[in-house]
């Protein structure tokens, strides 16, 4: 049982992983990125393929791939995010969610319907761990998972907190129409913060490709536990993502304690449990989910 | 206060006149389909009914209530699931296929306090996880013993032939029913109140619009239809997989459809059902880069013709086919 | 050549023409006060001038170079720096960083986080507030303040009393004065006409759009202002003089 909820925590750092950069565009731009689990997925692919092509280590090729993750970034919100958001609420789900069948269907095209992982690439770190008194084991990936989650998010806290691009996107995500009467390009900001976002994304998509499997269309599953991570920790800080996630995945592994789809099913339960809750017994007005999770206040 | 010029409101022209004639003249003629098309076509234009209908529910959430939903496929699999269950039950087939999406819609009811308190985003992707949610719910049932399925056994008892001409029947009823309750509804007070929420949700519910029981009529009304063409399509599968039926595929294909025909207009998802029916024909053997085509279409047209070919074929010439609307028109006359 | 040079402006909301046909030039070290009455269309015309309203027509001249096209925070970028009416302050950050961002531009001179404590001094305490927080004229000194880092060669200054208390209203003009004594050249908006000709060095007065009266303010007489403020060709006995 004590096992069961510190393998719930480690799983539930990974969703705080992959949630880190829906949070952070949901936080800046407003808009969710209905792609953004199908280019976690991308990220995969790019790093697995650059790891077997060069035969590096994968985080090398992280390393490596990173900047054009950023540049990919930069390009998206100028061709596809800042239009959709030009022009009204709706179109930005419309046009990310095209963006995500084409991505994965061209990913099937060029990769197939193969299920791949990164854990040969990585040697004794996939498996190793170790064993605590009380059953508790520790795997050495998982922990580097969460040692990663903890620090991306630490990071782009005080990235937001202490930097004048930080202050700037704090203060875009606030008022943009404001933010450029005090000299702020918002453009550029909101570029910079998909660049950022998209970072982010490859380095979840890394550890999606070594802790486990994937494949073309693993994106939408990506997305939703990001997103379920995101509005069960609701409470707007990054550092809320993180708790989020945390609950998700305790949930989902308290969940296959009892059946084996329970897995999937306890995390679904828990994310409606605690969005009826936020609604009816803490009766907060519709729409105040958005409020709050804008709100990244150091 | 006098007025030089009257001002009429106008809801009929000649050109909706004339469209509605034929309109009333092509169903009667699909009415006949099963005598003269054989029976291959009749399948196909049976699927293209269920097209037309999955487009038109998805735009009467999206286009006039403003909510953009991923998860429409959960309505979709669970019509189906609700068939199979009431046959299963010993209830007539074509019953259960029936009262299969009223259940759904009755059972969309309750969820909707909860879905519609969802903005935006949160809105899509909820519906998403309630999708998938209803999914690994129906895989847990014994019947359908998970991804293995299940068919509707019960529809072998009928002959081929008849089953077919049955099945385009249905399906002709049915999306004449939804669509023309749509009308009905985009007609009525409703309708009004519907334009208002879409144009400012805040200003409407400010001059006394009943915003959430209007989106909440929609948001069942869309679930019911969802679940009628998941039923139908049952109908004519006759198997059940439940990874078939709950797949995100067919809110792309919705979503596909409404966007390339024209969000938010009437005539549009159904030009949109036509099109994808065409280009599904042709190439829908080609399987991937169909499925990219599909995608890059959806994210060109929201970007670059965000009110779809209709939308902007009426934009421009002012063409309006349906009297949906009313139109204000400098001349004498009584209003019509 | 004048700093700032507004020629036949032209500004619109949706069907409502609000600026129409306006033109003013400013030199530098003048403080020009832009009053008129609610609807004048002196806001309008102060966002058009910092790049926050599209003009339908005319042009704006920044020390000679036409600026009509850029977009706000390439303006301030030139020097031209608009504190918004209500304050518009980043509620959620610290004052400290509503000064500090104030200060994206990167124009050097001679306004720091230093300095506008100095102009400021009752901003000193609050540094490691929430601006939301603060009341009407701490947030009122932090938005001159936010808009001074930009180191500006003109201040637009929108509605500085609006919703202040009297006392608040001249706790700001007092540290103001500090602005003003350092040379800044400013367009003012300001209701409150006695206020106006006290800090001025020129009166515009708008009316329904237009500038309908332009002088020194030692020069206009009160009464000619407040008959082109209400629109009228005798002086009102209501307001306009406090």
């Amino acid at each position: 049982m004590v096992n069961e909820l510190v393998q719930g925590i480690l799983l539930g750092c990974y969703y705080a992983l992959i949630a880190c950069g829906l949070s952070f565009t949901f936080g800046v731009l407003r808009i969710i990125n209905l792609a953004h689990g199908s280019i976690a997925v991308l990220g995969a692919f790019v790093v697995w393929t650059i790891a077997e092509q060069w035969n590096i280590s994968p985080f090398l090729a992280l390393v490596a791939v990173a900047p054009f993750m950023a540049a990919a970034g930069w390009v998206l919100q100028r061709t596809v995010l800042e239009r959709s958001l030009r022009s009204g609420a709706l179109t930005p789900l419309l046009s990310t969610f095209g963006l995500a069948i084409v991505i994965d269907n061209l990913l099937f095209s060029k990769f197939g319907a193969d299920t791949r992982s990164m854990a040969p690439n990585i040697g004794d770190l996939a498996f190793a761990s170790w064993n605590l008194p009380g059953g508790v084991t520790i795997g050495q990936l998982a922990l580097l998972t969460a040692i990663v989650a903890v620090a991306l998010l630490g990071g782009l806290q005080l990235f937001l907190a202490r930097t004048p691009l930080g202050r700037a996107i704090r203060a875009t995500a606030e008022d943009p129409d404001t933010a450029e009467l005090v000299g702020i390009d918002s453009r550029k900001v909101y570029a910079a913060a998909t660049a950022i976002s998209m970072v982010t994304v490859a380095i979840a998509g890394t550890f999606l490709a070594l802790r486990a499997t994937f494949d073309p269309y693993a994106g939408s599953a990506q997305l939703i536990f990001a997103f379920e991570a995101i509005v069960i920790g609701g409470t707007g800080s990054l550092w809320g993502t993180l708790i989020g996630g945390i609950v998700l995945g305790v949930a989902q592994n308290l969940g296959s304690q009892i059946s084996p789809q329970g897995f999937l099913i306890g995390g679904h339960l828990v994310f409606f449990a605690v969005l009826a809750a936020r609604f009816f017994i803490a009766g907060r007005s519709p729409g105040s989910l958005v409020r709050s999770l804008r709100r990244t206040s150091p | 206060m006098t007025q030089a010029q009257p001002i009429v409101v106008q809801r009929w022209n000649v050109l909706s006149i004339a469209a509605v004639t034929s309109l009333v003249a092509l169903l009667v003629a699909l009415a006949f389909g099963p005598t003269y098309l054989g029976p291959n076509l009749t399948d196909r234009i049976t699927t293209l009914f269920i097209y037309v209908i999955l487009a038109a529910m998805w735009n009467a959430l999206a286009g006039y209530a403003g909510l953009v939903s991923v998860g429409q496929q959960a309505f979709f699999g669970l019509g189906a699931y609700a068939a199979i269950r009431l046959s299963n039950a010993g209830i007539n087939v074509y019953l259960a296929l029936a009262l299969a999406p009223l259940i759904v819609g009755a059972a969309s009811f309750p969820l909707s306090a909860l879905a519609l308190r969802l903005r935006g985003g949160e809105f899509a992707i909820g519906m998403w996880v309630f999708a998938e949610l209803a999914h690994l719910s129906v895989n847990l049932d014994g019947l359908v013993q998970g991804e293995t399925g299940t068919s509707l056994i019960a529809l072998s008892a009928f002959a081929p032939d008849v089953r077919r001409a049955c099945n385009y029947w249905i399906a002709l009823a049915l999306m004449t029913a939804l669509v023309g309750l749509v009308f009905v509804l985009l007609r009525s007070r409703t309708g009004a109140a519907i334009q208002a929420i879409r144009d400012n949700e805040e200003a409407a519910a400010s001059v006394g619009v009943r915003v959430f029981a209007t989106k909440r009529l929609i948001f069942v009304l869309a679930a019911a239809g969802c679940a009628a063409a998941g039923s139908l399509t049952l109908s004519t599968l006759i198997s059940f997989q439940p990874k078939t039926y709950f797949s995100v595929q067919w809110t792309a294909y919705m979503i596909f459809m409404t966007l390339v025909g024209g969000l938010g207009t009437f005539e549009g998802p159904i030009i949109g059902a036509v099109i994808f029916f065409v280009i599904e024909t042709i190439f829908g053997a080609s399987g991937v880069w169909y499925l990219v085509g599909l995608g890059a279409s959806a994210l060109l047209f929201s970007l670059f013709l965000p009110r779809g070919i209709w939308g902007t074929l009426t934009d421009r010439f002012g063409i309006h086919l349906m009297p949906v609307g009313y139109r204000l028109r400098f001349g004498s006359g009584e209003p019509r | 050549m004048s700093l700032l040079a507004v020629e036949q402006l032209d500004a619109r909301h949706g069907q409502l023409q609000a600026v129409r046909d306006v033109s003013f030039a400013i030199e530098e070290g003048e403080i020009l006060a832009l009053i008129g009455a609610n609807g004048a269309g002196k806001t309008t015309l102060l966002r058009a001038v910092a790049g926050a309203h599209r003009i339908s027509g005319g042009r704006i001249l920044f020390d000679g170079r036409d600026v009509s096209s850029a977009r706000a925070n390439r303006r301030v970028g030139l020097g031209i720096t608009l504190v918004p009416e209500g304050r518009r302050l980043f509620a959620g950050m610290t004052v400290e960083e509503n000064l500090l961002v104030g200060a994206a531009s990167e124009r050097r001179g001679r306004w720091n986080v230093d300095t506008v404590l100095d102009a400021f001094s009752m901003l000193r305490p609050l540094m490691k507030r929430r601006a939301g927080d603060l009341s009407g004229g701490q947030q009122q000194a932090t938005a001159i303040g936010r808009s001074l880092m930009s180191n500006p060669r003109v201040l637009l200054v929108d509605e500085l009393s609006l919703g202040l208390s009297p006392v608040a209203v001249e706790q700001v003009y007092e540290s103001l004065q500090a602005v003003i004594a350092s040379g800044a050249t400013i367009v003012l908006v300001e209701q409150d006409l006695g206020r106006a000709l006290r800090v001025a060095t020129r009166v515009a007065c708008m009316l329904e759009g237009r500038i309908v009266l332009e002088g020194r303010a030692t020069e206009v007489t009160r009464e000619s202002v407040t008959e082109a403020y209400f629109g009228l060709k005798r002086p009102s006995r209501q307001g306009g003089t406090p």
